[in-house]
Formats: C-alpha cells, sequence, structure tokens
C-alpha cells in the first residue's frame, strides 16, 4: 500500500512514504510537504526505506518538494532509499544534488 | 509499463523499407553523389574565374553548399524507413491524455478539436491547455466535461517560455503515461491513438510523430502549406537513423522519457550554474573589494562571504551533494546578513532614542517596534542585498532555481520550437523515436501571405537558435547518424544566403558580362548535366510519386526569411536581442488588397533577371555578347523565373473559399 506516514521530529518533519512513489502518487507527498511548510516546519525529512518504486515524475515531485522548501527558507532531505531508487537516483544523477542520508538521524542534525 | 509482445508486433516494430525499392535508391545515391563530387570538386580546382572573384567564390561555395544540402538528403535516405502497419496497443492498460494547446485562437476553433478529441476511440483524458486563460474557454468546455489547465500561480512574474512553458506546465498537473500533443486547429481522426499507441510496447520508444496535413488548401497548394517530402521520405529518412523528431503536434510523447529529460536537465543546469558561480567568485568578489574600497563593513562582508564559497568549493571538491553544499552556503550568507543589519539596527535604536528624546510627543517612535526593526533582518531587506557581487552568488549557488516557474522543465525552452530540442535531447538519453506517416489529424494551414510568412520565419528561426545553443555536430550522445540527421535540417535553412547568389550571378553575367565560371565548354557540361540529372532523379525515386515542385520553389522564393531567421537568431542568441517573434494566427487577416509589399526583395529579383534577359537580347543582337555563357545563363534565368513566380500567385491568393466563390 502506498501511503505517507508524518510524525514531527525534533528540528523538523519526517515524511515516510511507503509503496510507490509515482505520478499517480506524487501528488499526495506534494500536497503534504506543502502543508507542513505552510504550518511552519522548515526542514522537510523524506523516508525512503519503504519506497519500494520510484519513477521520473516521483523524483520530480521530491526536486520540486525541495524547491518550495528552499523557498520557504528550509530544507529538504532524502533518507535511506532503497536498491531500485537508489538506482533511479543515480540513473539521472539527482544523487549528485540530493544526497541521501543514512537514516533519519543524521538527516535533522544537519 | 513494460508489455509482452507478440512475434507479430516484433515483426510490425522492425518493419523497414522493402530491400527492392531501397537497393533502387542506392544505386541512385551513390551515382548523385559521385557525379556531385565530380563536379564540385571540377568546380574548385580548375573553373573558378579568379578574375571575378567576388562573384565567383561566392558561386562556387554557393554550389558547394548545395553538394553538402544533397549528400545529406542522400545520407538520409540511405536508410529510409518506412513503417507500415503499425503494432496494435494494448486494449486496456495504457493511460493517456490529450493535450489541446491554444493561445489566442478562436474558441469555436478549439472546440472543434475538442469535441474531436473525446471521440478519440481509446480510452483517454482530454485538456485543453488555455494559455490565454479565457473564460470561453473554460464555459465551453465545462459544456462538453473537459478539464482547462491553465498555467499555475508559480508562473507570475517569470519566464513563460511559450508553448514549452504550457506544456511544461499541464505536465506536472496531469497523470496520464502517454500524452498526445495536438495544436488547436489539428482535429484529431478516432483512430489516432489505436494506430500510434503500439509502437510503445517498444520500452525504450519516448515519441511517435504522425504528419500534418492541412485540409484548407486547395490542390493547388499556392502557399505551399502541405510539405508532402518532409512528412513523408525526409522524415522517414530521419526515422531509419533513429533521429526522426518531433514536430509540436500530431505527436504521442512518453511522460517517463519527458520526466526523466526534465530530471536530467535539471541536474545538468544546477551543476552548470554552481560550478560557474565558484569557478568566477573569487574574480567577482576582489573586483567587488576593489569596488568598494575604503568602505570597512562591505569589505568585512565580502571577505567573510568569500570565506564561504571557498567552503563551498571544498565541500564539492570532496563531493558532498550539492543541495547540502549550497544549502550551507544560503546559511552562512543569511547570517552574515543578520549581523550587518544588526548592527545598523543598533544604531538606528540609538539614533531613535535620541530623537525620542529630543521630541516633545514622546509617542512619535513608538510605532517603530523591534519587530519592525526586526524584518530588516531578513536577506531581501538587509544592506547585504545591495552588494550585488553577492547578490549574484546566492542566486547562483542554490538548487531551486529560483527563476524559473518549475525546477523541472521537461520540454526545451532554449528555442522558439521546443519540438525539435526536445526531441534531440530524447535522443540524447538514449530513447527511440518512430514515424508513423498516416494522415491521423487534419489542421488548417494559414491562409494569407503575411501569416504563412510569419509561420516559416519562426520554425526558420527555433530551428537555427538550436543550431546555435546546442549544435547537434557537438551533442556526444548522439550518435553520428543522428547528429547529421539533425544538422542536415539546419544546414537546409541557411540556403538563404546561396539563393542570393542563385539570382546574382546569372544577372552580372547577362547584363554586364561577368563571368563566374572560366569554362562553359564540354568540360562544363560533361560534368554539370550528370549532376543534376541524377540530383534529380534521386528526389524523383525518393519522393516516389509526391509532389515536390512547390517545395522546392518556396526554398528558393523565401530566401529573404531564411535570411532573416538565420540572422535574428544569431543576434538573439550571441547578442540577447529579441526575435520578434509572433505566435501563428489560424485564421486569415482579411487585408483586402494584395501585399506586394512582403515580397519586395523577391520582386526586384524578378524584376532584375527580366531587365538582365532583355539587356542580353540586345548585346546578343549587336554582337556583344559571345560564346555559350550567355545561353547557359538564359536557360538558368528562366528556371529562376520558373520559380520565383510562385511569389506572384501567392500575394493574389486570396484563400480557399474565395477561390469557391468564384469558379461557382
Amino acid at each position: 500500500m502506498t501511503s505517507i506516514d508524518v510524525r514531527a521530529a525534533d528540528g523538523g518533519v519526517v515524511l515516510a512514504q511507503s509503496g510507490r512513489l509515482t505520478v499517480v502518487t506524487a501528488p499526495q507527498l506534494r500536497a503534504t510537504v506543502t502543508e507542513r511548510l505552510a504550518a511552519g516546519d522548515r526542514l522537510i525529512v523524506v523516508d525512503l526505506s519503504t519506497t519500494e518504486f520510484v519513477d521520473s515524475s516521483g523524483l520530480g515531485t521530491l526536486v520540486s518538494c525541495l524547491k518550495a522548501a528552499r523557498q520557504a527558507g528550509g530544507d529538504l532531505r532524502i533518507v535511506a532509499p532503497t536498491e531500485q531508487v537508489a538506482m533511479v537516483l543515480r540513473m539521472t544523477n539527482l544523487d549528485r544534488i540530493l544526497k541521501p542520508r543514512a537514516s533519519v538521524d543524521d538527516a535533522l542534525q544537519g | 509499463m513494460t508489455m509482452e509482445y507478440s512475434r507479430r508486433d516484433l515483426r510490425l516494430l522492425s518493419h523497414r523499407t522493402r530491400m527492392r525499392r531501397l537497393a533502387a535508391i542506392r544505386i541512385v545515391i551513390v551515382l548523385a553523389a559521385a557525379s556531385g563530387l565530380n563536379y564540385v570538386v571540377w568546380r574548385w580546382a580548375a573553373s573558378v574565374n579568379w578574375e571575378s572573384w567576388w562573384i565567383a567564390v561566392p558561386l562556387v561555395l554557393a554550389e558547394t553548399y548545395s553538394l553538402i544540402d544533397s549528400l545529406l538528403f542522400a545520407l538520409g535516405a540511405w536508410r529510409i524507413r518506412e513503417r507500415g502497419e503499425p503494432p496494435a496497443p494494448p486494449a486496456t492498460g495504457y493511460t493517456v491524455d490529450v493535450f489541446i494547446t491554444t493561445f489566442n485562437e478562436p474558441v469555436d476553433l478549439v472546440m472543434r478539436t475538442a469535441r474531436a478529441a473525446l471521440d478519440i476511440s481509446y480510452p483517454h483524458t482530454t485538456w485543453i491547455l488555455d494559455d490565454g486563460a479565457r473564460e470561453e474557454v473554460r464555459a465551453a468546455a465545462a459544456t462538453l466535461g473537459i478539464g482547462v489547465i491553465t498555467r499555475s500561480a508559480d508562473w507570475v512574474d517569470r519566464p513563460r517560455h511559450a508553448k514549452a512553458g504550457n506544456l511544461n506546465n499541464a505536465l506536472l498537473a496531469t497523470e496520464g503515461e502517454f500524452v498526445l500533443v495536438l495544436d488547436a486547429d489539428q482535429v484529431p481522426h478516432p483512430g489516432i491513438l489505436d494506430r500510434t499507441l503500439g509502437y510503445f510496447k517498444d520500452p525504450q520508444m519516448a515519441l511517435v510523430q504522425t504528419p500534418q496535413w492541412f485540409e484548407n488548401v486547395p490542390k493547388s497548394d499556392p502557399l505551399g502549406s502541405q510539405a508532402p517530402l518532409f512528412y513523408g521520405p525526409i522524415q522517414q529518412s530521419k526515422d531509419g537513423w533513429n533521429a526522426a523528431f518531433f514536430c509540436g503536434s500530431n505527436a504521442i510523447l512518453r511522460r517517463e522519457a519527458l520526466m526523466q529529460l526534465g530530471l536530467s536537465r535539471y541536474v545538468t543546469d544546477v551543476e552548470r550554474s554552481v560550478h560557474r558561480a565558484i569557478r568566477t567568485s573569487r574574480r567577482l568578489l576582489a573586483r567587488a573589494r576593489e569596488e568598494a574600497a575604503g568602505d570597512r563593513r562591505v569589505t568585512s562582508a565580502l571577505r567573510r562571504a568569500g570565506t564561504i564559497v571557498e567552503n563551498a568549493r571544498a565541500e564539492l571538491a570532496q563531493g558532498d551533494g550539492i543541495s547540502d553544499v549550497t544549502y550551507r552556503f544560503q546559511r552562512g550568507i543569511d547570517a552574515i546578513a543578520r549581523d550587518y543589519a544588526d548592527a545598523d539596527l543598533a544604531m538606528m535604536r540609538d539614533n531613535l532614542r535620541e530623537l525620542a528624546a529630543l521630541s516633545n510627543e514622546a509617542d512619535t517612535f513608538a510605532g517603530i517596534d523591534d519587530a519592525a526593526l526586526e524584518m530588516l533582518t531578513s536577506r531581501e531587506t538587509s544592506p547585504l542585498a545591495a552588494i550585488e557581487a553577492i547578490s549574484l552568488l546566492a542566486g547562483a549557488l542554490d538548487v531551486d532555481r529560483g527563476d524559473e516557474a518549475q525546477a523541472i522543465m521537461p520540454m526545451a525552452t532554449i528555442s522558439v520550437t521546443e519540438d525539435m530540442a526536445t526531441s534531440m535531447r530524447l535522443h540524447g538519453l538514449g530513447w527511440r523515436s518512430a514515424y508513423h506517416g498516416e494522415v491521423l489529424a487534419s489542421g488548417l494551414a494559414p491562409e494569407d501571405l503575411e501569416t504563412m510568412i510569419g509561420q516559416r520565419l519562426r520554425w526558420a528561426q527555433g530551428t537555427m537558435q538550436v543550431f546555435f545553443r546546442e549544435n547537434p555536430l557537438l551533442q556526444r550522445r548522439l550518435s553520428a547518424g543522428q547528429r547529421l540527421m539533425y544538422f542536415g535540417t539546419m544546414w537546409s535553412y541557411f540556403s538563404g544566403f546561396p539563393a542570393l547568389v542563385y539570382v546574382t550571378a546569372p544577372v552580372l553575367c547577362l547584363a554586364f558580362g561577368v563571368i563566374p565560371v572560366t569554362a562553359y565548354s564540354l568540360d562544363f557540361f560533361a560534368r554539370f548535366i550528370p549532376f543534376l540529372l541524377l540530383n534529380q532523379l534521386l528526389f524523383w525515386v525518393v519522393a516516389a510519386g509526391r509532389p515536390t515542385w512547390r517545395g522546392a520553389q518556396y526554398s528558393l522564393a523565401l530566401f529573404p526569411v531564411w535570411i532573416e531567421a538565420v540572422t535574428s537568431a544569431f543576434k538573439n542568441v550571441f547578442l540577447g536581442r529579441p526575435l520578434g517573434f509572433r505566435v501563428t494566427s489560424k485564421v486569415r487577416l482579411d487585408g483586402g488588397k494584395p501585399r506586394w509589399d512582403l515580397v519586395r526583395p523577391q520582386l526586384i529579383v524578378m524584376a532584375s533577371l527580366v531587365v538582365a534577359l532583355i539587356v542580353v537580347g540586345i548585346r546578343i543582337l549587336v554582337g556583344q555578347a559571345e560564346g555559350i555563357a550567355p545561353y547557359v545563363n538564359i536557360v538558368w534565368v528562366i528556371y529562376d523565373l520558373a520559380v520565383f513566380s510562385i511569389i506572384i500567385r501567392a500575394v493574389l491568393y486570396r484563400g480557399p473559399a474565395t477561390i469557391e466563390k468564384e469558379t461557382v
């Protein structure tokens, strides 16, 4: 099942995207990020450790969320991608920009 | 989604031109190329009249240009790929969005296309992409239950990128796996998706282009609207090299390919911007320090900015993610901004206190509280914003592409014709394309000369922008064949310059006896005639019955348009000048009178050609013109006049409706 688990953390908010992050499910992530930024959160951590599959639209959504976070004066970080997701990140070279952190704690620390 | 494909699918996907036809074409190609090289080498080596070099050299250059043009055409035709029956699409399973792009076309015209789009038989969702955000369009679409997509708020005050921007905006607002793009006037046939989606069973297929065919054009096609050669052998030739390209409408694209392209461009652009900023930062800051000589605070802010940039440089060098590097950099700049403003604030508070003490009304300055002053410490309002070097760096060392509406721009925005640039980049990423040569939509062509010229100018300008910005010959990720196929299209748009030579040379010869070729003799004919005939034969064999004369006429007769396209695109790309580009109007501008003013250069050319004929007649009568040269040039001038005669017909053309009335 695809769902987003939202939990507040010290210094930011952690969004765990489980299942598939694709053109179909990405709008939900986008909406959640917009909502959290509006609520005042600045550091958005996207936990990809339970994301089984991501397509280019899903990655595109991560980038537009990064843009939104930056423009709100915050940041977006990604954590622990699964093998398929890491491969797509590498293939598109997006890992040169959004370098995944090993753990949520790492990402929260800065 | 990967699809199982049957043996039949595989056969249809790999269908190529019949061997017998291909063999015939290749034999003619070899002969035409050999005769062409033989002629042009002889021209350079033995027949340039150096005494009249000022016309002799341009002429031999023009002929060399034409030879290269014909060699590129031949190279394409060598692998011409005439796809037959398309593979069938899966009955269901693909999701498709149909995009109808419009800006200012009449609502009726848009709705005519929209109704036809609803009738497309394969399951799909229809959208009108109304860049004019018109209320009438929304209302009309609502009655049909069609969605309208207009630009999101992100586009306010940012570059709109015309049609490319319109499509990019819609791509982020929809979710179909495939996208059919239709211009507002292109009425699709119900079978358009059934006949094309099957090609996407090839998981690497990103684009299927079909012809643009116009229903409002009489058989004589006085404005040269139909492009039977382009939407035929030329695209099929490119297809043979996996270089069939996107023409803006009547094409189906794979979303995944477009999004991947958008992502890879995003990464490239951000990396380029960040590295350039880092590279130039030392020089930039040093110059700023020089300019700020004396101002201690500016100098210290610049020094601190320098330290932060050096940190960023070191972090990038050790391979940190650009997002993290730029984030720390931005926070560093924020800190400088804050300190900078703090010092100002402290001073302001002191001054306010003193003013309050001097004032009789104690409340005057109470309104200016700390919260209001605090606002001054943010980056935008801090005095730091005034230090241009720092603002520049802060803008460039970021990952948000703050100057653009969307970080991800799948459709290329480097050109007013986003289509060709986009497909070239898709090919660069390793995707495939197909040209399916069956008419699956009927469009409306311009019905008057002015609109037609505006449209041709725009296409040519767009192509030249791509040539100057992303020269296909330098794209390392394209195969050699792909590079040459894209280059071939661009090369053909330089034809305005040789055309000028082709009309000037015979006039000079006939009227003034200036002879650019030393030997109009057997040597000349023995080389020139085979070249000419074999080239015509190649054209004829490849065209396989399609009309080609109209296209040949316009490629010469519109020479001022081609020249303007090259020069204006050059100025646009290298000097940053605007193109002066207009959206193609789909409706006739009823001006009434024939517009001779639009074709003044062509009229001057025609008058010169006629005068040259008269002058040479007199010269022959009085025995002044000798030898074979005048006769060769007379034939040449008559050919030129036949070519240019289309301009007269085009000016006098009153549109298809008027013609019908006249004949009734």
